[in-house]
């Protein structure tokens, strides 16, 4: 059965279509076509090599600072391929914000931290630049913890606020999808828990597509699961459905734990 | 079933599933115990069962228990889930047919000892109990083999059972009419006889789980329980 027309109803913000994905020779993702919806949080879970943040990473043309690597198909965003060469790549990553497995916090100030992305697409003043990095700080759950040290570096902060800190600098720029590769995977429980509070808060001004190993956690925050296995899209759906019952025995062995 | 990547999960999932067999393999025979001392008239064997009823309740206690630690354990998906959550019922089903074994028992035991020359023979009662203990051993081995076809079989079953169940209804209401004198006896007959018919309900619940637990599909309250299983 053909996983690429598995459907999910609601309005896409991202629409994937025969996606390929090529390291030089290599194809790492192979005619992959799915929706990522508007405001709900898509997983996507599988093996290494599974392809999973290759695709995710497509989604904002990381892979363009890699060359010999390249993708083919489309995928549709405000009814424009973002593949297209003519597409602005930095105007792209604006829109779609990306967080990485390790926090990656730049070494400059908290409050600079989040100001610098700001300011390379918003000429704000210094009152307005304030607030700004407060709601973010806000959103991200961070504002009590740090307005009283906005000042210290970025890296003076634990792993789960320098997380949270890297999303409150994604969703500064006010982005319209945000893409999480493995955020929780360097963090404890607690912190982990704070995250995906966080990515339940998030959606209801975002759209959310995460790439984890953790498939509890992708059973527990997301509306969408998507299973993908060496480049392909084996199944995708209600998260609800797939983990109490999944239509393909690929995915049931996989979420089971009988993978071999 | 292909097996797990953890083994000790296998161990955990297999040893939960040997002591629901086990669990029915009690239960079966406390029930085919009483309904054959209610027969004979076997005081020793009636007690036997009521004494054995603890036992039956130890393994819901035990059984459950260790489905509450699979889950914080393993956090199991899909069909291992549907299995957890399906035997987790079965469990009380199981529990509560082992009571009404117990209670054919102890009703049988107080018209026995009573020594009642009134004891309605009941012909159908004798019938009723036979088609309860088949659909109990039906259920169990659906259970056992996880065998979906056999379940269905089981709640087609329980059609029989109510209809006769009705038909005992009827016999004893007219020993009453035509001689009150019998209507002690007769009502305890009624609770033995409804006591059969419950165990024939658990059993159907125990094949609606099996059928959960294959196919995904939730057949109970659907009135047409057996015609949902055809698609299953």
């Amino acid at each position: 059965m053909s996983a690429l027309q598995q459907a999910v109803d609601g309005e896409a913000i991202l629409a994937v279509r025969d996606l390929s994905f090529y390291y030089g020779d290599f194809r790492g993702l192979n005619q992959v076509s799915l929706d990522i919806l508007k405001n709900k949080v898509t997983a996507f879970i599988g093996p290494s090599g599974c392809g999973k943040s290759t695709l995710l990473r497509t989604f904002n043309r990381m892979y363009d600072l890699y060359p010999g690597q390249r993708a083919e198909g489309q995928i549709i965003f405000h009814g424009s391929n973002l593949l297209d060469r003519k597409q602005d790549v930095n105007l792209l990553r604006a829109r779609i914000g990306m967080v990485f497995q390790k926090p990656t916090p730049f070494p400059m100030t908290i409050y600079e931290n989040i100001a610098f992305g700001v300011r390379l697409y918003e000429p704000l003043a210094k009152s307005d630049m304030d607030e700004r990095v407060e709601w973010a700080l806000r959103k991200a759950a961070l504002w009590e913890e740090t307005r009283n040290k906005l000042q210290q570096s970025g890296l003076s902060l634990s792993g789960g606020q320098q997380q949270r800190l890297c999303i409150a600098r994604t969703i500064a720029v006010k982005p319209d999808v945000v893409l999480l590769d493995e955020p929780t995977s360097a963090l404890d429980p607690l912190s982990t828990a704070k995250i995906e509070e966080l990515i339940n808060e998030l959606k209801s001004e975002y759209s959310i597509a995460i790439v984890t190993h953790n498939m509890q956690q992708a059973a527990r925050i997301s509306d969408y699961t998507a299973f993908m296995y060496i480049g392909e899209l084996i199944e995708f759906g209600n998260t609800r459905e797939l983990f109490v019952k999944p239509k393909q025995q690929h995915t049931e062995d996989y979420i089971t734990g009988r993978f071999g | 079933m292909s097996s797990h990547l953890s083994k000790q999960f296998d161990l955990e999932l297999e040893s939960i599933r040997t002591r629901i067999l086990q669990m029915g393999g009690l239960v079966e025979r406390q029930l085919m115990a009483a309904i054959d001392a209610f027969n004979t008239g076997n005081i020793e064997a009636m007690q036997e069962i009521i004494r054995t009823d603890s036992e039956v309740d130890a393994f819901e206690v035990d059984i459950d228990e260790d489905c509450t630690l699979l889950i914080a354990r393993r956090q199991p998906t899909a069909r291992d889930l549907r299995l957890v959550m399906a035997i987790s019922r079965i469990v009380t089903d199981l529990e509560r047919s082992g009571d009404k074994a117990a209670k054919i028992a102890n009703k049988s035991r107080k018209l026995h000892r009573a020594g009642s020359q009134r004891i309605p023979r009941l012909t159908d009662l004798h019938h009723c109990g036979g088609l309860v203990t088949t659909m109990l051993q039906g259920a169990l081995d659906s259970l056992a083999r996880m065998d979906v076809d056999a379940a269905r079989q089981v709640i087609q079953a329980d059609k029989e059972i109510d209809a006769v169940f009705n038909s005992i209804l009827r016999q004893l209401v007219t020993y009453m009419m035509e001689d009150p004198r019998t209507i002690g006896e007769a009502l305890d007959i009624i609770w033995i006889a409804k006591a059969i018919e419950r165990v024939g309900d658990h059993a159907t619940n125990i094949a609606e789980n099996v059928i959960y637990t294959v196919s995904g599909i939730d057949v109970r309250h659907t009135g047409s329980a057996a015609r949902k299983a055809e698609k299953a």
